[in-house]
C-alpha cells in the first residue's frame, strides 16, 4: 500500500479502539508512551468509541455509518490519527470512504481516512523511531493480523521494530499470514470453523518453541490467547506496543 | 436443484472433524499455493498482469450484450450452432434434444462447472442417458457418486488410498493398488474405449472469443481434446459471461487462469475450437452446438457492484487460499460452487433465502482478494450480500431473509452505545463487572467452546488516560 508520509508532526490523535479500551488498556497506553517519547504530543479524545467494523461486516451499514460519523466529530482537527490496530485502521482508512461512497460526506470521509495510520507504520515511516533494547534475551514469535497485512500493508514495519531489539530473537510461524479465525462476529457466527482455525494457529505458535507471541491486533490476541489458556499452555500473548515499551523504557 | 434445508452450520459440523479430509485438503492446497506462488514470484509483474486481466474482463462485461450477439454471428458463420438457455432446465432440454435428434446414447464428457450447475448428469440419467466423465478427477467422483469439491481439482478431497479402494470396489477385475501410474492406467484403459465408442462429446468453455467465434478450452489430460474431436457431435456449454472481445484478450487471461489454477505457465492442451469438420478435413466433429446459459447472470450483470462476480475465470485459487475452505472442504458449501467465489456467486443464483447462512462462510481475512487474478473484491461483495440479507430494500433474490428482531435490536443497541460516550463507558464497566457470569449464554458459549473468556480490565484505557493526564484537548 504505497502512500505518502507526512513530516513528523507536533501533535497526533490517538484512537484506542474498543478492544484495547476494555481488554488491553496497558497496550493502548504503551502506544501513547512510544509516540510521546519521540517528542510528539498525543491527544486522546475521551468521547471516542468504536470504528464501526462489527456492524459493517455483519450487514448493518447504516449503523456503521452513524458510528463512523461519531468518530469523525471526535477527531475534527487536522492531526494524524494513530491506531494500535491494523484492523480498526483498515476500517477507518479503507472502508470509511466505501461506506460513504454515495453520500455528500464522501470527500470529508476521504480527508479523514487520509489521516489514519496504524501505530507501527507511524513509528517507522513518520517518526523513524530507533529502539534501544534494555531487556533480557528472549525468543518470540509474531502473528500477522490479516487486516494489518492485506489492508494496511504494515507487517514489514511491525517486524522491523521487533528486529531493532538486539536481545529479541524472532522465530517466524510457518503460516504467519494465515487468519487466526477471529474475524469479529465470525468467531461466534461460525464457531466451529473459527475454533479449527485458532487451534491450528496455536499449534503453529507452539511449534516455534517460544513462550511469547506478539501481534499488532487485539482481536487476534484475544482469540489466540483465549485458545492458548484453554489448553493451559505456557505461552503469553502481547500487543506489540506494550512489548516494545516494556523492552525500551526505564 | 434447490436444497431447501441447506445450513452451512450443519454441514460444517458434518465435515469439520473429518481429520482425513482436513489432512488431504491441507496438503493439496499447500501444494497448489506453492506452485502458483512460484510462477507469480515477481509481485509487480503479477500485479500488472492481473490489472490487465481485470480490465479485459470488465470491458467484456461492459459490452456483454453486443459481444454475445457478435459471438453468435461469428459462430454461426463458422458453422457452430448457437442455442440460448435462460434457465438450467432450458439448457438441459437443449442437450437432450440434440441427443434425441441423433438417437445417441453413448456420451463422453469433459470437465465443466456449468454442466454441474445444470445438474446435467442426473437430468440425463433420468432420461436414460449416462454420460461418462473423462477428466480423471471427475471420473473418480462419478464412480463414487459424488460432486466436485473444488472447481479445478474435483476429487481433491480424496487421497490415493481412498481412490485405490474405490477403483478396486467399483471397477470389475481391478486389484487394489496405490501406484499412481497403475491407477492412471486403469482409468485410461476404460476411457480410451469410451472415446472410441462415443457418439456425442460434451465440454465446457473457458473463454469464447466474440471477434472470431472461437471456443477456448484448457486442460491437462487430453480428454478435452478427445471429447471435442473424436465424437461426431460436440456440445459445448458456457455461462454467458465467458465471452471476451478479441483474440488478443486470450493470452493474458489464459496465463492468469492456468497460473492461478495449477501454477502452470500454460496447460498441456490448449484447444481453440472455431468450426466443425470442413469438407476435405479428416477429423473433428461434424456438428458443434454451443449452449449459452444465463441462469440469473443477466440479473447479476445489471448491478454495477455485484457484476464484478462475473469477472471470475474459474481458476479456483480463492478456494486454495481460503482458510475456511481448507477446514471444511467444498461439499460443506452445499451447492455447486464452493469457496469464496461460491460464497458470493451461489446466493445470487439460488437466492439468499435458499443459501441461508452461506454468506457467513468467511472471516473476511482478504486472502481471496489478494490472489484473485482478475481482482474481484470478494470480501466487499460478501459484505454487500450480508447487507442485502438484512435489508428489506435489497435487490438480490431473498433480500431481507436474515432480518431477525433479536439481531436488529442488538445492532441498534450497539449503535446507541457507540454514539454516546457516557453509555459506552458504562457498558464497558458493566462488561468488566459481569462478563464472567455470561459464559454460558449465546455468543459467549460459542466463544468458550475452545477459548477462555476475554479478561476485561479493571480500569479501561479511558480511565488510565484520565489518571495519567493524557490530553483530551
Amino acid at each position: 500500500m504505497k502512500r505518502d508520509y507526512p513530516e513528523k508532526p507536533e501533535r497526533v490523535y490517538y484512537f484506542g479502539t474498543c478492544l484495547v479500551n476494555m481488554l488491553y488498556p496497558e497496550a493502548g497506553m504503551a502506544g501513547i508512551s512510544l509516540i510521546e517519547r519521540e517528542g510528539v504530543e498525543v491527544v486522546f479524545p475521551r468521547k471516542q468509541t468504536c470504528c464501526g467494523q462489527p456492524a459493517y461486516n455483519s450487514g448493518f451499514p447504516e449503523e456503521a455509518r452513524d458510528v463512523a460519523r461519531h468518530q469523525l466529530k471526535q477527531f475534527g482537527k487536522n492531526y494524524p490519527i494513530i491506531i494500535p490496530s491494523g484492523s480498526c485502521a483498515g476500517m477507518m482508512r479503507h472502508h470509511y470512504p466505501k461506506l460513504f461512497a454515495d453520500s455528500p460526506e464522501y470527500q470529508e470521509m476521504l480527508r479523514f481516512s487520509d489521516r489514519v495510520f496504524e501505530l507501527t507504520e507511524f513509528l517507522v515511516r513518520v517518526l523513524q523511531i530507533r529502539l534501544e533494547d534494555k531487556g533480557e534475551p528472549v525468543k518470540i514469535t509474531w502473528h500477522s493480523s490479516c487486516h494489518a497485512n492485506r489492508e494496511m500493508g504494515v507487517i514489514q514495519d511491525s517486524k522491523s521494530l521487533l528486529r531493532q531489539l538486539s536481545n529479541v530473537e524472532l522465530i517466524e510461524l510457518s503460516r504467519e499470514d494465515e487468519c487466526c479465525g477471529f474475524g469479529g462476529t465470525f468467531s461466534v457466527k461460525q464457531p466451529e470453523i473459527s475454533s479449527a482455525m485458532v487451534i491450528d494457529k496455536v499449534e503453529d505458535i507452539r511449534q516455534t518453541g517460544t513462550k511469547k507471541v506478539i501481534s499488532g491486533d487485539c482481536g487476534c490476541l484475544m482469540n489466540i490467547t483465549g485458545a492458548i489458556e484453554y489448553r493451559n499452555l505456557d505461552i503469553a500473548g502481547q500487543h506489540i506496543a506494550e512489548f516494545l515499551w516494556e523492552r525500551t523504557h526505564g | 436443484m434447490v436444497k431447501k434445508t441447506f445450513s452451512l452450520q450443519k454441514n460444517v459440523s458434518r465435515f469439520i472433524d473429518n481429520g482425513q479430509l482436513r489432512r488431504n485438503l491441507r496438503f493439496s492446497m499447500d501444494t497448489m499455493k506453492q506452485t502458483r506462488a512460484a510462477l507469480f514470484s515477481d509481485k509487480s509483474e503479477f500485479e500488472t498482469l492481473r490489472k490487465l486481466g481485470q480490465s479485459i474482463r470488465q470491458r467484456s462485461l461492459d459490452k456483454l450484450p453486443e459481444l454475445l450477439v457478435q459471438l453468435e454471428e461469428k459462430c454461426t458463420a463458422n458453422g457452430i450452432r448457437v442455442h440460448w438457455a435462460e434457465t438450467v432446465d432450458d439448457a438441459n432440454q437443449i442437450v437432450l434434444d440434440v441427443i434425441n435428434q441423433h438417437g445417441s446414447s453413448r456420451l463422453v464428457k469433459g470437465k465443466s462447472m456449468v454442466s454441474e450447475e445444470m445438474h446435467l448428469n442426473s437430468f440425463l440419467a433420468d432420461h436414460g442417458v449416462d454420460p461418462i466423465e473423462t477428466d480423471l478427477g471427475e471420473f473418480i467422483i462419478q464412480l463414487a457418486g459424488e460432486t466436485p469439491s473444488h472447481i479445478i481439482v474435483p476429487a481433491i478431497h480424496k487421497n490415493k488410498a481412498e481412490i485405490a479402494d474405490l477403483f478396486h470396489k467399483k471397477i470389475p477385475d481391478t486389484p487394489y493398488t496405490e501406484e499412481v501410474e497403475e491407477l492412471n492406467a486403469i482409468a485410461r484403459k476404460i476411457l480410451r474405449q469410451k472415446f472410441f465408442e462415443a457418439e456425442i462429446g460434451i465440454s465446457g468453455v473457458n473463454m469464447a472469443v466474440a471477434e472470431t467465434g472461437t471456443l477456448c478450452l484448457v486442460e491437462n489430460e487430453g480428454n478435452g481434446r478427445m471429447c471435442t474431436t473424436l465424437p461426431p457431435v460436440h456440445i459445448a456449454v458456457m455461462g454467458l459471461e465467458k465471452v471476451v472481445e478479441k483474440l488478443v484478450d486470450v493470452p493474458p487471461l489464459m496465463r492468469l487462469l492456468t497460473g492461478s489454477a495449477t501454477g502452470q505457465p500454460i496447460t498441456t492442451y490448449v484447444n481453440m475450437i472455431t468450426s466443425p469438420r470442413k469438407p476435405g478435413e479428416k477429423d473433428g466433429p461434424r456438428e458443434i452446438h454451443l449452449i449459452i446459459l444465463d441462469n440469473k447472470r443477466s440479473k447479476i450483470l445489471a448491478d454495477p457492484q455485484l457484476r464484478q462476480t462475473l469477472q471470475c475465470i474459474r481458476c479456483g485459487t480463492c478456494l486454495s487460499h481460503c482458510p475456511v475452505y481448507t477446514r471444511i472442504g467444498g461439499h460443506a458449501y452445499g451447492f455447486v460452487y464452493p469457496g469464496p467465489i461460491g460464497t458470493i456467486l451461489t446466493p445470487q443464483i439460488e437466492g439468499l433465502k435458499n443459501t441461508n447462512d452461506l454468506i457467513n462462510a468467511s472471516s473476511l481475512c482478504n486472502a481471496c482478494e489478494e490472489v484473485c487474478p482478475v481482482k474481484i473484491p470478494i470480501p466487499d461483495l460478501i459484505r454487500r450480500l450480508r447487507n442485502e440479507s438484512m435489508s428489506n430494500k435489497g435487490s438480490v433474490e431473498g433480500a431481507g431473509t436474515k432480518r431477525a428482531l433479536s439481531e436488529m435490536s442488538a445492532w441498534k443497541a450497539w449503535k446507541l452505545i457507540n454514539r454516546h460516550a457516557v453509555l459506552n463507558r458504562l457498558s464497558g464497566k458493566a462488561a468488566a463487572a459481569f462478563g464472567k457470569q455470561l459464559k454460558g449464554i449465546g455468543p459467549l458459549k460459542a466463544w468458550t467452546s475452545c477459548r477462555t473468556l476475554p479478561k476485561f480490565a479493571r480500569k479501561s484505557m479511558l480511565d488510565l488516560a484520565d489518571e495519567n493526564g493524557v490530553s483530551d484537548e
